[in-house]
C-alpha cells in the first residue's frame, strides 16, 4: 500500500517484535521467514529448522551458498556461531518437548478459536503438514502471518475452518497485512491496525467476531 | 586405494541388483538435500516400478526421490509432505499414487523405532486430527492418552553421507544428515552413497554419527546430478 514499506516486510517487522533475547524460534517458509532481518542487533536467539539446524543466520551471498547447509523450504542459510547439527528425530524431539518458544506460520485460514488449517485443501492441493502439527500443537507460541482475505477476497479469519485443520485451539497471535489480532479465551482482540487501513476495514473484511482493545495501535505506514 | 576388507564396497551396479519392482525403498534427504543422486539415477535407467517410497518428502520433480515419483516408478508414498513435487499431487488425485501423511516428527520416530527395534511409539501430536488417528489404538498411559504410531522397516534402505569408511562407518554434511542416520537404520539391507571413502582409522570414533553396524554396502557417488530450488 502507499509508499511506505511494502506489504510482507510491514508483517515480517511486526512479527520481529515478539521475539525477545534468548528465545528459541522455528520460521515456516514465506514471510516469516523475513522476520530475522527486522530483529534488534541486541536479540540473540537461536533459529531452529526442522531438517536439523539450531541456529540459522543469514541467507549467503550469491555464489556462497552450500547445497549441504539449507533450511527446511530447501533454500541456503548460513549458521550464527553455536549453531549445532542434529537428525530429524531430535530436531522433533526438541520441538515436542516444547523447546520451541514461538513458532511463525503461514496459514490458509485461522478461527476465532484460534483454530490452524495450513495443511490440505481437499480437491485442490494436498501438500501434507510436513512439521505443522508438531509446531502448531507444541511450541509455547504461535504466531499466524497471512494476507487478511484470499485471492476471492473471502476473510482468512473465520468463525470457523471449513478446510481441515492441522490442530485446534494452538494460534496465539495473527499478523495480517491489515490487523495484529490476539486470540483470547473470550474471542478475537483487535490490538493494532495496519495503517491506511481503518477499525471499519478490518471489521468488514473480517467474517469472525471481533473484539476491540481499549487502545487500538495505529502501524503507520 | 581404500582396502575392502569387510567387502561392503561396491559397484552400483550390485547395489542396484538390490532394488527391483515392489521393493519397499526408504531414502533419506529433506527435499533432495541428502538423498543420494547417483542411486536414484541407477534406479530410474534400471526401469524398475511398482515401489514403495517411505522417506520425509517427495523431494521437486527433478530433484532427489521426487525423479522416480515424476517417472512413475513408485506405487506407495509414505511421506510427511509431497507439496514441492506437484506431480506427486497429481498422481494422487489421479487415483495412480496412494499417500499416507504422516507428521514429519512421528515419521521420523517410526523409523527410528524400525530402526532400533521397538514395537511401536506412543505420540500425542494429531490425536484430534482425523487423517492422522483413523483406525489407530489410542492407548491411556498415567492419565494421559496417547496414538499407536507403528514402526517403519524397509527392504532396502538408502542413505547419503559426506564419509564413509570400509566398516560403513558415516558421517554426513551439515543439513543433509537429516533422516539419513535413522534411514540407515530401518533398513533390512541398506546401502550408503558417499562422496568419500575413507581407510580404516581416519574417522575418529567421537566424530561418527551412523555406526558402520547398520550399513550392508557402500558405493562411491557420481555426485549430485540435479539443480537445486534455488539455482
Amino acid at each position: 500500500m502507499g509508499m511506505g514499506m511494502n506489504i510482507r516486510d510491514r508483517i515480517a517487522m511486526r512479527a520481529a517484535k515478539e521475539i525477545k533475547n534468548g528465545m528459541i524460534v522455528n520460521l515456516g517458509i514465506g514471510i516469516p521467514s523475513l522476520v530475522p532481518n527486522f530483529l534488534e542487533p541486541d536479540v540473540h536467539v537461536m533459529i531452529q529448522a526442522e531438517n536439523g539446524v539450531l541456529g540459522i543466520g543469514a541467507s549467503p551471498r550469491k555464489g556462497e551458498e552450500d547445497e549441504n547447509l539449507c533450511n527446511a523450504a530447501g533454500y541456503p542459510v548460513s549458521i550464527v556461531q553455536g549453531a549445532s547439527y542434529f537428525d530429524s528425530s531430535i530436531a522433533f524431539g526438541m520441538i515436542r518437548r516444547g523447546y520451541i518458544d514461538i513458532t511463525i506460520l503461514g496459514s490458509l485460514q485461522v478461527s476465532e478459536k484460534g483454530d490452524l488449517a495450513n495443511w490440505i485443501v481437499p480437491g485442490k492441493r494436498v501438500p501434507g503438514m510436513g512439521g505443522a502439527m508438531e509446531l502448531a500443537q507444541k511450541a509455547k507460541k504461535v504466531i499466524v502471518l497471512m494476507n487478511h482475505v484470499n485471492k476471492s477476497g473471502e476473510s482468512k479469519i473465520v468463525k470457523e475452518c471449513s478446510i481441515p485443520l492441522t490442530s485446534k485451539n494452538c494460534v496465539h497471535l495473527i499478523i495480517t497485512d491489515m490487523a495484529v489480532i490476539e486470540v483470547t479465551e473470550n474471542g478475537l482482540l483487535l490490538k493494532e491496525i495496519m495503517e491506511p487501513y481503518t477499525v471499519e476495514d478490518v471489521i468488514s473484511k473480517t467474517s469472525a467476531n471481533l473484539l476491540l482493545a481499549d487502545y487500538i495501535i495505529k502501524i503507520p505506514n | 586405494m581404500v582396502e575392502n576388507t569387510f567387502n561392503k564396497i561396491a559397484s552400483l551396479e550390485d547395489a542396484l541388483s538390490h532394488i527391483n519392482n515392489e521393493t519397499t525403498l526408504m531414502f533419506g534427504g529433506f527435499g533432495g538435500i541428502g538423498s543420494p543422486p547417483s542411486l536414484i539415477e541407477g534406479i530410474l535407467e534400471k526401469e524398475v516400478c511398482n515401489l514403495t517410497l517411505i522417506g520425509n518428502d517427495t523431494g521437486f520433480p527433478n530433484i532427489g526421490i521426487g525423479r522416480l515419483v515424476s517417472h512413475h516408478r513408485a506405487r506407495k508414498v509414505i511421506a510427511s509432505h509431497i507439496g514441492s513435487n506437484p506431480v506427486a499431487g497429481q498422481l494422487m488425485t489421479e487415483g495412480k499414487l496412494e499417500v499416507e501423511f504422516v507428521p514429519q516428527g512421528t515419521l521420523s520416530e517410526r523409523i527410528r523405532a524400525g530402526g532400533v527395534g521397538l514395537g511401536g511409539i506412543l505420540v500425542d501430536v494429531g490425536m484430534d486430527n482425523e487423517i492422522v488417528s483413523q483406525s489407530k489404538q489410542r492407548i491411556v498411559i498415567d492419565d494421559k492418552e496417547f496414538l499407536v504410531e507403528k514402526p517403519l522397516t524397509a527392504d532396502v534402505s538408502i542413505v547419503f553421507a559426506k564419509k564413509s569408511d570400509p566398516f560403513g562407518n558415516l558421517v554426513y554434511d551439515k543439513s543433509a544428515r537429516n533422516m539419513n542416520p535413522l534411514v540407515a537404520m530401518a533398513g533390512k539391507f541398506t546401502i550408503a552413497e558417499v562422496e568419500e571413502i575413507v581407510p580404516l582409522g581416519e574417522l575418529g570414533p567421537e566424530e561418527i554419527i551412523t555406526p558402520g553396524v547398520y550399513i550392508d554396502m557402500i558405493v562411491k557417488s557420481n555426485g549430485v546430478n540435479w539443480k537445486w530450488v534455488w539455482e
